[in-house]
């Protein structure tokens, strides 16, 4: 194959199901041999938090959004039925019993599989988030670099 | 038909079959054939859609008892 097709995904929510299945078809796109970007912007990012708590400098509001966003694709909640937090874990469990991969495997396979993921530097920003605080391996990004991947590509979604 | 690679791809859902499936054929060389064991239900569209887009040559399905078999073999 001379030149490989693209797949473009603007990831702009923070729900489980909705990132599950951005991720599902990354992987897919990347069987059918695409580059594959996935843009992460607004709670979308939270799918590239870090699980565990790093201590940054932060202002009051930062601190607050860091709080009460979910740390890293495991916590996110889901988009219908979360129940407050019930919802997840029930998905979780149906999603074992059916061998469905969970969310934080479907982002790793990704990477394997040489996704670009990118974070969008501006709505980082605007929620107080670091670089320290997201996963290893990723790229920063805006909206031109965005564009460049999807003005030539062949798939894209805004999830 | 000789068969140069199984991959057992039973028990697990999408998009599972389809990447092991990607992984697999670029273990083989052009014209080897690969034979994929499913028991996902969409397997059977999935795979064919995607060997049809990567040029390889979908030679045989069949199913038993649930279990379906695919032999691809690799352009």
């Amino acid at each position: 194959m001379s030149e490989r097709k693209k797949t473009t995904i603007i990831l702009f929510s923070g729900d489980y199901d909705k990132a599950m299945a951005a991720y599902i078809i990354a992987n897919g796109a990347a069987a059918y041999d695409h580059e594959v970007t996935i843009f992460h912007t607004f709670w979308g990012l939270n799918a590239l938090r870090k699980d565990e708590q790093i201590p940054m400098k932060k202002s009051f509001m930062e601190k607050m959004f860091g709080k009460m966003m979910p740390r890293g694709a495991d916590r996110m909640g889901l988009s219908n039925m979360n129940f407050g937090g019930l919802g997840p874990k029930m998905i979780k469990g149906v999603m074992k019993k059916h061998h469905a991969v969970p969310l934080p495997q479907l982002i790793e396979m990704a990477q394997e599989q040489d996704v670009k993921l990118i974070a969008c530097t501006m709505t980082m920003d605007l929620l107080g988030l670091q670089k320290e605080e997201l996963m290893d391996g990723i790229e920063y990004a805006g909206v031109a670099a965005y564009l460049a991947d999807a003005e030539d590509g062949n798939v894209n979604l805004f999830i | 038909m000789k068969i140069d690679k199984v991959l057992d791809a039973k028990g697990i859902a999408c998009p599972m079959p389809i990447v092991k499936t990607k992984k697999a054929i670029q273990e083989l060389e052009s014209g080897q054939v690969l034979q994929i064991l499913a028991t996902d239900k969409g397997s059977k569209a999935d795979l064919t859609a995607w060997a049809g887009s990567q040029g390889h040559q979908i030679v045989e399905t069949s199913e038993e008892s649930g279990v379906f078999s695919f032999l691809i073999k690799k352009k």
